[in-house]
């Protein structure tokens, strides 16, 4: 028997639990206490929610606002958008539905002291693009939670929720979570009516440019775990879309972002000879996607795939031409201020490597590729559409709720809806919070946790340190082991295995089946070896589960992969082997869905309704 | 970038082990004070540096990337509302910049039950809490009853 047997174990009973309190799940929070009052709102975190999720860092825009009451955009605009920039496949009835409420959200961040910038003429926010407007936004998050848990009953911080409960009776019923606290160790179960999946999408699933201490400066944070979709998938949830990974046109090393610079700057990029080259790669690109390249604005994978091929043919570096703009004093503060806000590591790079973008330009890259589905892709859980309009392909039960009964999803977790980014994923959260608690107001029973099975989850969640303690003990020192791996060298074989099969920077993002049916061998074996991962403490348990999570969501990634036969977004990924676009076949979702009971994954199609004209 | 703390000024006090969203940030057993003990999760996100009461955090961009000689230094001052940034080149030129943070006193925003309570009505309408008000348009716009839009 082990000593982690002596961990004390505490219970907490909500109606709805939410997993993960970034902004859409500060956003379910939110909408929650407000419907549910007299239910108990419980958030969970693994980090503190003053400072957690992707916002953590701040931000210096809000990328999805209509404008609706200055007549600026309408909700099918933003739809059309999103449809064209993902190459055709979104789901229109989802992304109708944040577009049409973003506005009231954003108009509640400005009330609650956001500071938004006005343009001095109108009056009104000031637009970066189409669909941006431009904020002071270092205290966002901070602002943001502090809204939801003056809504939510309790906040729980440090808690690495680790896998899903089910109703005793009902495998397809959620029932709750387990986790446990990284700081006094103890095994938490939640014990919930509804449970809201706002947890992170995946960085370091793909192996990153950097080589050392770099590794950390991934473009999306670090501790984006892939929670969003580990905790889901293994309880049997159908995802979505789990190939449609992102790669970002970014500054070089320090990944700052480009928007305000393209947008708003009038930046714009040409190669190492002074020569523009988007325009040369327009034959290629039409032959492999069609009339897609026609359209405006050009499908962003497109532009990338225009700078790997600048790249390939001995071209590079790519550079953003600063040097006019920012003669201007008012676009230099902005360039600075916009990295400050957002991507400090960037003005890090830029001053230790003495550029001034007044004097020199600066070099772009492509990033390694995430998975994610609040910014400009769409992965995520196939969840059922809003009611009111929803096709009935798309509609089984409660707005954003996943194939799992009582299981919701919204932010990285809700697949179908790219472009929601911070205010849309909040506002999704606000979606699924009050339909969590219409449903639980539906409800009959009150679905009961399986004793047997927690008391077997606390054996199986402390089981890394066990190993650890045991196999430390047969070596001198140093971190060789035959017994346990660390979480680091398990995350790194991931990233090694993801980066050289199915589609990262080692391949120059190809990949085929051939090489998909290699990668799952050898993350079936990783799948194995995640039972000897050895954890020193509290924190490199931590590490560990969150190791689970991003393997599962990378087997989910390859097998989507490997099923959608085409390259439909050139300059996120290519499949050598059906290197065109192929609507005939394959203008349709892709679902996945491992099955608990078999061990199997199960891969079908789903049809593509287009909802608002072009 | 990742961060560093200089031993004379922390006091260990636990502020930066408390925010950091990586969990990187812990307090050294022998010495009191923190330190950062997995540069490679460090995200630059400044969350310890913003909230260390001493200013005893302080970063040092990436060793595989970032040349020595550098800084880029922050203050925030919730009570003011503002922060304040100063970015020194390797070559020791200067930048300096200061943003706003928030507009409303901290705290300030309402609870639910600051608010009436949702009437049976409100339930089955697809309306969110502060709809249609907060939208500033009459209504909230729906795609039911319409042909492609």
């Amino acid at each position: 028997m082990g000593w982690f047997n002596t961990r004390e174990t505490i219970t907490v009973d909500a109606d709805v639990l939410v997993i993960g309190g970034g902004f859409s799940g500060c956003g379910a929070a939110y909408e929650a206490g407000h419907w549910g009052r007299d239910m108990k709102v419980v958030v969970v975190e693994k980090a503190n929610i003053e400072r957690s999720g992707a916002v953590a860092q701040g931000l210096y825009a809000i990328n999805c606002y209509m404008g609706m009451h200055w007549g600026e955009n309408q909700p099918e605009d933003h739809v059309r958008y999103a449809r064209n920039d993902l190459m055709g496949l979104v789901r229109e009835d989802l992304g109708y539905d944040i577009a049409r409420h973003v506005d009231a959200t954003v108009h509640k961040f400005d009330e609650w002291g956001l500071p938004m910038m006005r343009d001095p003429e109108t009056g009104r926010y000031q637009r970066e693009g189409k669909w941006q407007i431009m904020i002071h936004g270092e205290s966002y998050k901070p602002i943001i939670a502090e809204a939801a848990q003056k809504s939510a009953d309790e906040t729980y911080n440090r808690i690495m929720v680790t896998h899903l409960l089910t109703d005793k009776k009902n495998s397809n019923r959620i029932a709750g979570a387990v986790g446990f606290s990284v700081r006094s160790g103890d095994f938490y179960v939640f014990r919930a009516k509804a449970v809201v999946i706002t947890a992170g999408g995946a960085s370091h699933i793909f192996r990153p440019r950097a080589v050392g201490e770099g590794m950390g400066r991934t473009w999306y944070a670090p501790w984006s775990s892939a929670s969003a979709y580990g905790l889901p998938i293994p309880v049997g949830a159908k995802m979505t879309q789990m190939e449609n990974r992102i790669v970002l046109a970014r500054f070089k090393d320090g990944y700052g972002p480009v928007g305000a610079y393209f947008l708003h700057l009038k930046t714009y990029t040409k190669n190492a000879y002074d020569e523009e080259y988007e325009s040369k790669w327009y034959d290629d690109t039409k032959a492999m996607v069609g009339d897609y390249i026609d359209r405006e604005p050009v499908p962003t994978c497109l532009r990338n795939h225009a700078m790997l091929r600048e790249m390939q043919a001995g071209r590079g570096p790519i550079y953003m031409e600063t040097r006019e703009a920012f003669q201007d004093p008012h676009k230099e503060q902005v360039g600075w201020e916009n990295f400050l806000g957002m991507t400090i590591g960037q003005a890090v790079v830029w001053a230790s490597q003495n550029i001034d973008p007044k004097e020199r330009m600066s070099e772009l890259t492509t990033s390694e590729p995430y998975v994610m589905g609040s910014h400009a892709t769409c992965s995520g859980a196939w969840t059922s559409g809003p009611d009111d309009y929803a096709p009935a392909d798309y509609r089984w039960g409660y707005n954003r709720m996943m194939t799992v009964e009582g299981l919701f999803a919204a932010g990285d977790a809700c697949g179908g809806t790219a472009h929601k980014f911070s205010s849309g994923s909040f506002t999704e959260g606000r979606v699924a919070g009050k339909a969590a608690i219409n449903y639980i107001r539906d409800l009959g029973e009150t679905p009961q946790v399986d004793n047997a099975e927690v008391e077997k989850l606390k054996t199986t969640v402390y089981q890394p340190m066990e190993l650890y303690q045991v196999g430390r003990n047969e070596i001198v020192a140093g971190t060789v082991s035959p017994t346990y791996i660390s979480p680091l060298q398990g995350l790194q074989r991931l990233e090694k295995i993801m980066d050289e099969y199915c589609g990262g920077i080692a391949t120059q993002y190809m990949t085929n089946e051939p090489m998909l049916d290699r990668g799952l061998e050898l993350l079936g074996m990783l799948h194995e070896d995640l039972d000897c991962i050895g954890a020193e403490d509290l924190h490199q348990l931590q590490r560990t589960w969150e190791l689970h999570h991003r393997v599962w969501a990378s087997e989910s990634v390859t097998h989507h992969t490997k099923f959608r036969e085409e390259t439909r977004w050139p300059g996120y990924y290519y499949r050598g082997d059906h290197p065109k676009l192929d609507d005939g076949d394959w203008h349709v979702f892709t679902l996945g869905r491992y099955n608990p009971d078999s061990e199997d994954w199960e891969m079908e199609k789903a049809p593509v309704h287009h909802l608002i004209d072009d | 970038m990742p961060t560093f703390v200089y031993m004379t000024r922390c006091d260990g006090c636990g502020e930066c082990v408390d925010i950091c969203p990586s969990d990187i940030m812990h307090i050294d057993k022998t010495y009191r004070r923190a330190y950062n003990i997995e540069p490679n999760m460090c995200w630059e996100c400044y969350s310890c540096v913003k909230m260390c009461p001493q200013h005893a955090i302080d970063v040092r961009g990436y060793a595989d990337f970032a040349p020595l000689g550098h800084s880029v230094r922050v203050r925030r001052e919730p009570e003011k509302g503002t922060i304040s940034w100063k970015i020194k080149f390797r070559d020791g030129r200067e930048k300096d910049f200061v943003s706003p943070i928030r507009t409303t006193p901290w705290g300030s925003i309402e609870e639910p039950k600051d608010f009436p309570a949702p009437t049976e009505e409100e339930y089955t309408s697809q309306e969110l809490w502060h709809e249609p008000a907060a939208l500033k348009i009459d209504a909230l716009p729906t795609l039911a009853g319409k042909e492609k839009a």
